[in-house]
């Protein structure tokens, strides 16, 4: 800026307050993290079922909805235990502010999780028969799954729709980002494909930890999907990396990384080990079947995810704004 | 009626009577501010000049707290001011994102969101804001700004041209209006924060976000516990190291 060049409009704050840090951290980063894989796998097993056999993957069917259901949990509870007034949670139910996407995401998230539940329930009662009705004797829990397994078919009816509501459930994050309109590095549209992209990235990975036992074009098709969505995601980052929207405060807010430091390490790292490393690696399996090395890519991505959201989510909350 | 506010940068030198009448008037806990008054130094020694440049809550017409607020603790009072209802904040810090002047804070006693609510109660009985009842040289003006005859109105027309709000690039039309200012008082991107060099003390950058003895599980046990007041000692620790992450 003009003001920092030359010696007569240099300007120097000589005393103000302290600012706040960091107001939104790892619990967040944590948060969105998590949220990616529970729906991404809704995505990528809606993907696999329309193409593929279910006896390409046998587990699929009670394993997705678990895996979900795992990660949702862990999403809504981080999405709590961030709250300054956790109990006061339950105004988000009772005095709803509709312009705010985080109560449409917090009334969309929770139904996303029952439906998750009802599927959930229904894989186990199905895939576990035999041990609910003989092994298990807690009475709620058979009397439950016996309930679940006479009503199977509602797995598939209901499925359409937790794959439809799994859309908004992944971007509507992006939509509290655009509302943070003091923080002009989220005020892009690129901030939604980035979580869809994100979702597709940590579902596959998700899912091909548990494909031991998959038919080997399932399994391909997992690799592909890991590559092609670190591929774009990894283009997307380094657009907004490198051109910086040309707004001053996207500028300054990305010079955090650019300057080097601690979250320069942090971005480089997370870009190198979760996209540009499995990109590689996930290409490589789809044509020799390598088990071992893809769940190594996925692993790397699920690392390397957690790295980048990490990075974005804190940099442009260390601007000062006024 | 919309309330506003205007600032004659000409006029103000820095006291701080305001920041201090607004601590006072609205119980503003150590290490939180409604109202703080900014020194900034231009030029190089020994050609320089000190501005004094007063930030509070510009109370928006198009508030992004307001939009982004989950459950409404954040809502326009039919007088324009934008006000908190500290009972129903859960205390998300939805806000804090969402204002691009960083004027909300969470209260470390409350633990919900907080800021200027240009003295609500005192408007409400028919009082000016605490900050310009003290101003020593009127450069606060408050007023309703719909109201052609009114004193900031009035103001506003005599420096057409002069009269400056922070950010409208933001689109939040704010109503807190400042005459004197420059790019270099108004922009904070236009000058510098030398990490760990204030004028009287080199704290920076809070460590803390809310009440800095209330951690996660307090949050939660805190309906079921009493929670053991603290004398905020550890707000005084001037040898406190500043903020490692954060800063220009």
């Amino acid at each position: 800026m003009v003001e920092h060049t030359i010696n007569a409009t240099q300007a120097v704050v000589t005393l103000d307050v302290a600012l706040p840090g960091i107001i939104w951290g790892w619990m967040i980063t944590l948060n969105m993290w998590a949220k990616s894989i529970g729906t991404g796998v809704v995505f990528v097993a809606a993907y696999l079922l329309y193409r593929h056999k279910k006896d390409a993957m046998p587990n699929l069917r009670w394993a997705m909805p678990v895996i979900s259901f795992i990660f949702l949990n862990i999403f809504l509870l981080f999405t709590l235990t961030d709250l300054h007034q956790p109990y006061r949670m339950l105004n988000i139910f009772l005095h709803p502010h509709w312009t705010s996407a985080i109560t449409v995401g917090a009334w969309m998230a929770s139904l996303f999780t029952l439906l998750i539940t009802i599927l959930m329930v229904i894989g186990l009662a199905d895939q576990f028969t035999e041990y609910f009705k003989r092994g298990c004797r807690v009475a709620p829990v058979k009397s439950l799954m016996s309930f679940a397994g006479k009503n199977s078919g509602t797995y598939e009816k209901i499925f359409p729709f937790v794959v439809f509501l799994a859309v908004p459930v992944t971007a509507y994050t992006a939509i509290i980002m655009a509302e943070s309109s003091a923080r002009e590095l989220w005020q892009a549209p690129t901030e939604v494909m980035q979580m869809m992209w994100a979702a597709l990235m940590a579902g596959s990975a998700a899912l091909i930890l548990v494909s031991g036992s998959w038919s080997q074009e399932a399994r391909k098709d997992l690799a592909l999907i890991l590559s092609v969505a670190v591929f774009f995601s990894f283009a997307m980052y380094m657009g907004e990396y490198f051109f910086s929207f040309k707004s001053s405060e996207a500028e300054a807010t990305l010079a955090y990384v650019h300057a080097g430091g601690a979250y320069n390490v942090e971005f480089w790292f997370g870009m190198t080990l979760g996209f540009i490393a499995p990109f590689f690696l996930a290409t490589s399996t789809m044509k020799n079947d390598n088990v071992t090395l893809l769940r190594f890519a996925a692993i790397l991505a699920l690392v390397g995810l957690y790295l980048a959201k990490d990075v974005w989510l804190k940099i442009p909350q260390m601007l000062p704004l006024s | 009626m919309k309330l506003g506010f205007l600032v004659d940068l000409n006029l103000c030198m820095g006291c701080k009577g305001c920041e201090i009448a607004c601590k006072v008037e609205n119980d503003v806990p150590l290490s939180s501010w409604r109202l703080r008054v900014k020194y900034i130094d231009i030029g190089t020694f020994p050609d320089t000049s000190r501005s004094f440049t007063p930030l509070r809550c510009n109370h928006c017409e198009n508030a992004p707290c307001e939009r982004i607020c989950p459950v409404s603790a954040l809502h326009y009072l039919e007088n324009g001011i934008v006000n908190v209802d500290s009972h129903r904040c859960i205390g998300c810090a939805g806000c804090m994102m969402a204002c691009p002047y960083g004027a909300i804070y969470m209260d470390p006693e409350t633990n919900t969101a907080d800021k200027c609510t240009y003295c609500a109660h005192r408007i409400e009985s028919g009082m000016m804001p605490a900050c310009v009842v003290v101003c020593p040289v009127e450069a606060n003006i408050f007023g309703d700004v719909e109201d052609d005859h009114s004193h900031i109105s009035q103001y506003i027309m005599a420096h057409q041209g002069g009269v400056q709000v922070r950010k409208p690039e933001k689109h939040t039309d704010p109503k807190h209006y400042y005459v004197g200012g420059g790019t270099y008082t108004l922009d904070p991107l236009a000058h510098q924060r030398l990490e760990g060099h204030n004028l009287f003390t080199n704290i920076t950058h809070l460590k803390h976000n809310g009440d800095p003895h209330h951690g996660v599980l307090d949050r939660f046990l805190a309906p079921f516990t009493s929670h053991g007041t603290h004398d905020n000692k550890s707000f005084m620790n001037f040898d406190n190291i500043h903020e490692q992450e954060g800063g220009h």
